[in-house]
């Protein structure tokens, strides 16, 4: 395969069910997703680069974010630390809170759902997730990075980023120089695997 | 060699299985993200879906003989179960899961057992069935085990 002219965008997938993380990780590099899997809220901040002990969010934790992750998609029902938990410290975190975030449950709660959406999910998928339901997630992306480009424009040069919406293609996160993004190799957690994603148009 | 048999034999059992209820819809869902990159990722999340429900089988037997029951816990174990088995499209066995969980908010501990022993039942059926089906795959190795083009 040719050398790829743009980076996948990074999901980071939480959920405790292991039939259920391979599925999803399926799904997501079927998308030409870079997909990292972890099985709990916990081990999900671990590789955020924030603690779950920490109440207050340091800007210094953004440092630790080795590599970009451009959305993170979690099972609600987890042990320990719910994927609302998970929700609620990202969206405490300044480093972390303009990641889009989606939640994965089995259960169809209206008042779940519209839960987790107030406290800031971007989605909310009813399981099992299918491949469909994959091409949501771009948007919310381009959303977030459009947003993050915004700031960086307001707090480097005091004036609103005149860009319309985020670029069609998907470069690099980690080359923004954007405080939440860093360029640094890390080794992954989970089944994060390196070799380049193949563009799939089998599901247009 | 003559595949056709074969694959004859491989639609009859899918369409069985699907016939009698045993899978459903999500199980197509599966064979679609099966490729050349992940050529055998059907039977690897199958193998997944059993280990992880054996495991959550016999932790379920344990909680539910263990006195006083913990009905939040064997409500949780079943959720756990009733999840995983509907990703891989096991229908008959989200549905026993759905009247575990029943006696289960009644408190039902009788009503519990017998379920958990069809839980079982279908268990052990759906997993010979699968089996079966992934043999006959096989036999038929991967270049022509490209399960769309049978649709």
């Amino acid at each position: 395969m040719a050398l790829a002219t743009e980076t996948p965008f990074h999901v980071l997938a939480v959920d405790d069910s292991l039939p259920d993380r391979k599925l999803i990780e399926r799904l997501l590099k079927t998308s030409s997703f870079h997909v990292t899997t972890v099985d709990s809220g916990s081990k999900a901040l671990q590789f955020l680069g924030i603690h779950d002990e920490d109440t207050c969010p340091v800007s210094v934790q953004a440092d630790q974010l080795e590599v970009a992750v451009n959305l993170i998609i979690t099972d609600y029902c987890m042990p320990g630390m719910t994927g609302y938990d998970l929700l609620k410290k990202i969206k405490e975190s300044s480093s972390l809170r303009d990641i889009p975030v989606v939640i994965m449950s089995s259960e169809n709660i209206p008042s779940r759902i519209n839960r987790c959406l107030e406290e800031g999910a971007d989605e909310f998928f009813l399981k099992p997730v299918r491949l469909s339901d994959m091409s949501k997630l771009k948007p919310h992306i381009l959303k977030s990075r459009c947003k993050e480009h915004q700031h960086h424009h307001q707090e480097q040069h005091q004036q609103s980023d005149s860009n319309s919406n985020g670029s069609s293609n998907p470069t690099n996160n980690s080359s923004s120089s954007s405080d939440n993004s860093n360029s640094r190799k890390r080794k992954a957690e989970d089944n994060e695997e390196t070799s380049p994603q193949k563009n799939r148009s089998r599901h247009s | 060699m003559d595949y056709s048999n074969l694959r004859r034999q491989i639609i009859s059992m899918k369409k069985s299985l699907f016939d009698q209820g045993y899978l459903d819809e999500q199980f197509n869902q599966l064979e679609e993200l099966q490729d050349d990159s992940s050529p055998n990722f059907v039977e690897e999340v199958v193998a997944l879906f059993f280990k992880d429900s054996s495991r959550l089988l016999t932790n379920i037997e344990q909680a539910l003989e263990k006195y006083p029951q913990d009905f939040y816990r064997l409500d949780s174990l079943v959720h756990q179960f009733k999840g995983s088995g509907s990703s891989i499209g096991a229908v008959r066995m989200k549905n026993e899961c759905s009247m575990f969980k029943a006696h289960c908010n009644n408190r039902n501990l009788e009503g519990c057992r017998r379920s958990l022993q069809k839980m079982k039942r279908e268990h052990a059926t759906l997993k010979q069935k699968l089996e079966t089906y992934f043999q006959l795959l096989r036999q038929v190795g991967p270049r022509e085990r490209a399960v769309n083009s049978w649709k």
